[in-house]
């Protein structure tokens, strides 16, 4: 692909400062001061661990464990390891009996449907820890992923504050590297770990290497598709990705709510969450 | 004449003004015990930044007879003040306001003229535009106070200049954006370099204060600066993180500045008045 020189690199200082300032600001701003996490031994999750101790100190960052019967072996042996180094309190609390009495009602179902039940039986799972740590669940989406929809709603994009969500992967492997995740959790292919053999590349077709640059370039430089075409990115490449990320808006906002009155939450009933804090 | 600024670099309690009143009352106190004889708080400093529909609850009177400015204007007594709230006019329209508070006066209110309603602002849809751009006379001189987006806007610091003001006082609360690989933020790098730029061309003071903290996932960068008519340096607050800076003011500079420099002696006026006018016959381009 001959796309023009597109440099994602970030100063990881400042990254870090502002990012461990946001969780330590928004999270005791609700009143709270500590964090709940679910840690899938990925990277990214593993990131916000990392920023959280940084923000709050490690025993106040709770580090769950959610693994499924089929769940690569890997993920949780990955989990161990930051939990490990960081020195977090945690808990591993297997989803394959919550899940399992749903999905065997439906025999037929497919991957994307027992996927989204997982997901959203790991937000039930960390939001009764939530309550119980008394702490947020720090929310570990990116950028790329949010921009595609690559996430379940009400699922894994469940969280009460997300640091991560404008950093695209290729940043958070920059992030990660400077902040000290170990370089096994860096190197191996992202997987939502869903079914067996599932990675994300894989699943989406292609690499976040080029879609990050293609993403750049139409979200944070303002290029229209064709603007992308013409800067290298094949048509085939550029429609998908536009196409996804219109397909997948309604996972970025709230519900719209129908306007009756003069005054409607979302429309003419502006504050922000920090209000009075 | 010499005198000794100081920037009270703070975060704010989004829409609480007492509580924010107790805050400006110890930096005020701090610089107080420190010297200080103008301390300069950020853009809105009494009621935080994204007010929304919070707008109208947080106005105030700049009256004497007001509650926060009676407080204020007792804490001006020897060490002026300049305060970032939002001022409800006679006819009940809001706008982002800075005073030049001092010895329990009310010297000077500055309107913000410029309201950012693009990207993330949102400005326009709560505040009045002010519409008023002059220069005021202190006990150090004659200054002029610009908020945030004012500043990005070349003419209004050129007119406070015309005007007299040979001390720009600057206020923000500037949402930090554009990570990259620099060690600071986009934004933050603008914003030093047109107070640098602004400071160089107008053989002026240039002071400006900004905030820190966060709103929802908003960060303001600090970094507040002053800078002298040369254009250097004398002050730079950390970004991310309240302080309260303190630098000594040497108003002889101005003189040494312009002996060297004589910018302002050669400023063109009424060819820049005649051309303008020429300009606005025919149409804007």
């Amino acid at each position: 692909m001959n796309t023009p020189s597109i440099d994602l690199s970030i100063n990881t200082e400042l990254a870090r400062t502002i990012l461990t300032g946001f969780i330590q600001s928004e999270i005791s701003r609700a009143g709270f001061s500590r964090a709940v996490i679910g840690l899938s031994g990925g990277l990214d999750s593993a990131l916000v661990c990392y920023l959280a101790v940084e923000a709050l100190g490690a025993e106040n960052v709770l580090a769950v464990c959610m693994p499924y019967m089929t769940s690569n072996p890997d993920s949780l042996t990955h989990a161990q390891i930051v939990i490990e180094k960081l020195g977090v309190p945690s808990v591993v609390i297997s989803i394959t009996d919550m899940v399992e009495p749903l999905i065997e009602r439906y025999p037929n179902a497919s991957q994307t449907r027992r996927g989204n039940i997982m997901a959203r039986a790991r937000m039930i799972v960390l939001y009764d820890q939530s309550e119980e740590f008394h702490g947020l669940v720090v929310g570990t989406s990116n950028k790329t992923e949010i921009l595609l929809g690559y996430s379940t709603q009400f699922g894994d994009a469940a969280c009460a504050i997300n640091p991560l969500g404008d950093l695209y992967k290729t940043q958070i492997r920059q992030l990660s590297a400077a902040i000290g995740v170990p370089a096994e959790i860096i190197q191996k292919a992202p997987s939502a770990d869903l079914w067996v053999g599932q990675t994300d590349e894989g699943e989406l077709g292609f690499t976040y290497h080029d879609v990050d640059r293609l993403l750049y370039l139409l979200v944070d430089q303002r290029y229209s598709p064709q603007d992308c075409i013409e800067a290298g990115f094949s048509k085939a490449f550029v429609d998908n990705v536009v196409k996804r990320i219109q397909r997948s808006h309604f996972k970025r906002v709230m519900p719209p709510i129908a306007k009756l009155s003069n005054r409607t939450i979302g429309y003419d009933f502006l504050y922000l969450r920090d209000w009075g804090t | 004449m010499k005198f000794s600024l100081a920037l009270a670099q703070i975060n704010t309690v989004l829409g609480n003004i007492e509580a924010n009143l107790v805050k400006h009352r110890e930096y005020i106190n701090n610089a107080r015990q420190q010297g200080a004889d103008l301390l300069i708080f950020p853009e809105l400093s009494l009621t935080g930044y994204v007010l929304q529909d919070i707008t109208p609850t947080v106005a105030l009177k700049s009256q004497k007879d007001d509650p926060v400015f009676k407080v204020l204007l007792e804490e001006s007594m020897g060490i002026d003040l300049v305060i970032g709230f939002v001022d409800e006019d006679d006819r009940h329209r809001f706008f982002i306001s800075s005073a030049y508070l001092s010895q329990g006066e009310i010297v000077y209110v500055h309107h913000k003229l410029y309201l950012p309603t693009y990207g993330l602002f949102d400005e326009g849809r709560f505040f009045a535009w002010g519409d008023k751009i002059s220069a005021f006379d202190t006990r150090f001189g004659r200054m002029g106070i610009l908020i945030c987006e004012d500043f990005w806007h070349v003419s209004p610091p050129y007119l406070l200049w015309l005007d007299g003001a040979d001390v720009f006082i600057f206020t923000s609360a500037s949402p930090g954006r554009g990570l990259n690989k620099a060690p600071q933020l986009e934004s933050a790098r603008w914003v030093e370099l047109v107070n640098q730029a602004y400071a160089s061309m107008f053989t002026s003071f240039v002071f400006h204060a900004n905030r820190t903290g966060y709103e929802d996932g908003l960060n303001f960068w600090g970094g507040s600066t002053a800078f002298d008519p040369n254009g250097e340096l004398l002050v730079r607050a950390p970004q991310h993180q309240e302080t309260l800076s303190q630098v000594e003011i040497d108003l002889n500079q101005l003189h040494r500045t312009r002996a060297r420099l004589p910018l302002l002696r050669d400023e063109r006026t009424g060819l820049i008045q005649k051309e303008l006018n020429r300009i606005l016959e025919h149409q804007i381009r």
